[in-house]
């Protein structure tokens, strides 16, 4: 857990200065921008955790491509904004014990809609172990930002 | 100890699955919730409540990082940080 964690903060911390690097170019501070920046930072978080587990998981391999697909549906939603043709691909259900609860964890765990009952219990474990490790790492990224801001007057 | 009867009635398309297979599974999810980690006056936690409290747990773990991607966001547009410094700090942890 230990290499992907590290594994996940180079990612993060990778994407979080290609973002700023971004911001640069547009100067407007309008609540859109402000919103989709919030959705990006969010976005790379996801994006770095599954990819630093990488895809010999099921969730982070979901969790992947439902990324890449909802970012080629936003650039054919900007690009040709009157076509309303999105594919919906449904996946059909399999049979699962103790349904109503199981139902509930299959939305919650990325992929968890095409597991069977094993091996959602099995993602599922792995996924919350990677998740508290994001947040984690998220916090002291924070924690860092905001004792590096207030301490900036003594450092110049 | 007591050996209870799995509900035998569900359809017989998952009798691949071991019952303790299951078990194992749920304990070992169980060992990770912050809720039901320690409930060492009744050793057993019903499936049913770790599959509860499991679902909880991945919602706080996602609203958290909700906050702390809005928070870093805002932070972000404020400040020029450096990163080597961050890194440094995040290894020695």
């Amino acid at each position: 857990m230990r290499s992907i964690k590290i594994k996940f903060a180079y990612r993060f911390l990778r994407s979080l200065n290609n973002l700023n690097r971004r911001r640069r170019i547009t100067d407007g501070e309008s609540i859109t921008t402000r919103r989709r920046r919030y959705h990006m930072v969010k976005t790379a978080a996801y994006a770095s955790m599954a990819s630093a587990v990488g895809s010999k998981r099921a969730w982070s391999r979901a969790l992947l491509s439902k990324i890449r697909n909802n970012r080629r549906n936003y650039k054919i939603r900007r690009e040709s904004s009157s076509s309303s043709s999105s594919v919906v691909v449904k996946v059909k259900k399999p049979i699962i014990q103790n349904p109503s609860k199981a139902e509930e964890l299959e939305k919650l765990v990325p992929g968890g809609e095409t597991m069977d009952f094993c091996s959602l219990l099995d993602e599922t474990a792995h996924y919350i172990k990677c998740l508290t490790s994001q947040v984690q790492i998220m916090r002291s990224i924070v924690q860092f930002y905001e004792s590096s801001s207030s301490s900036n007057d003594q450092r110049y | 100890m007591s050996s209870r009867r799995s509900r035998s009635r569900h359809s017989g398309a998952s009798r691949s699955i071991s019952e303790d297979q299951i078990n194992d599974l749920v304990s070992k999810l169980q060992q990770l919730l912050p809720e039901i980690r320690d409930s060492r006056r009744s050793d057993k936690v019903s499936a049913a409540r770790v599959l509860q409290e499991t679902c909880n747990y991945i919602r706080s773990l996602h609203r958290e990082v909700d906050d702390l991607s809005e928070r870093l966001s805002e932070l972000l547009a404020n400040s020029d940080t450096n990163q080597a410094a961050l890194i440094r700090s995040l290894l020695t942890q």
